[in-house]
């Protein structure tokens, strides 16, 4: 990617760090803490609960049931960034696929086709860019990070916000992640299942 | 022949084109870009896969230049 001009959208966010590797490493630090801090206790909670007093076993299974919702409700904010959103705008839509083909290759083209994401690769990782979102699979594949992306223009067809997305990415990797909002950090297998089924192949073909 | 488009509602509309040798084209082409620029859009040149370079100025050597709205977090 080219990333030599910093992206103009960066004078909008001017407190914003730059979101570089050792960013990413450390968000990614921080969400795995967080995710141990809100779910360790619910389950120590249901262990001790039912070991003080196993008529008490519901109260225990509460406690289990919230160490598992949290985590899936934030893998679900994860996942939400991609899903399809806005108007539809199906008369202009052909026109817009057509440009947006243009800016792929062949494989990403049909990938994009199939799957409503269009996949990008860059110094950070693989991005799967979406119509109000991107998800970032960083090398190795051990880790997604999902961002929170869009144009502010909201009359555009589908395949033209994601053409924008597309674009300000090539100009500018770092300053894209920058000024997009950083909605989620975690292992793919915790976004994949919270995607849409249709969205799924293209997650796989970024790690 | 070189291509300045606007993404807009309409999927894109071609707003002006010229060529190299064409000086009068170009500076219409010239005139239509800065008009964009100061209703908010960015230029952006796409460079072949994985590259796009914002531009301030047309390029006159350019094959496509895309005008684009600016992106924000969500």
């Amino acid at each position: 990617m080219a990333g030599a001009q910093a992206l103009p959208e960066l004078a909008s966010v001017p407190w914003r760090p730059p979101t570089d590797r050792s960013w990413l490493r450390r968000r990614a630090y921080v969400w795995q803490a967080w995710t141990a801090l809100y779910t360790v206790p619910f389950v120590i909670a249901g262990v001790v609960i039912f070991m003080l007093e196993p008529w008490a076993a519901p109260v225990s299974l509460l406690a289990f049931a919230h160490a598992w919702a949290i985590p899936e409700l934030y893998a679900q904010r994860g996942a939400n960034v991609v899903r399809p959103k806005g108007p539809r705008n199906a008369r202009a839509e052909p026109v817009a696929q057509g440009l947006l083909g243009d800016l792929l290759a062949h494989e990403p083209r049909a990938l994009q086709a199939r799957t409503g994401l269009a996949l990008e690769r860059g110094a950070l990782g693989a991005w799967l860019v979406g119509e109000g979102g991107a998800l970032l699979v960083v090398p190795g594949g051990r880790r997604v990070h999902c961002f929170c992306v869009r144009v502010t223009d909201r009359d555009l067809p589908p395949s033209d916000r994601v053409a924008h997305l597309l674009l300000a990415l090539r100009e500018d990797e770092v300053g894209f992640a920058t000024v997009a909002n950083h909605a989620f950090a975690g292992a793919p297998w915790r976004v994949r299942r919270r995607l849409p089924a249709a969205m799924r192949p293209a997650l796989a073909a970024a790690r | 022949m070189a291509r300045l488009i606007r993404m807009d509602a309409s999927g894109h509309s071609t707003l002006a084109e010229w060529t190299a040798s064409d000086d009068t084209a170009f500076a219409a082409a010239t005139g239509e870009f800065l008009d964009q620029l100061e209703r908010g859009y960015i230029g952006t040149v796409p460079d072949g896969p994985g590259k796009a370079t914002h531009v301030r100025e047309l390029p006159r050597d350019a094959d496509l230049v895309i005008l684009r709205r600016p992106i924000a977090g969500g």
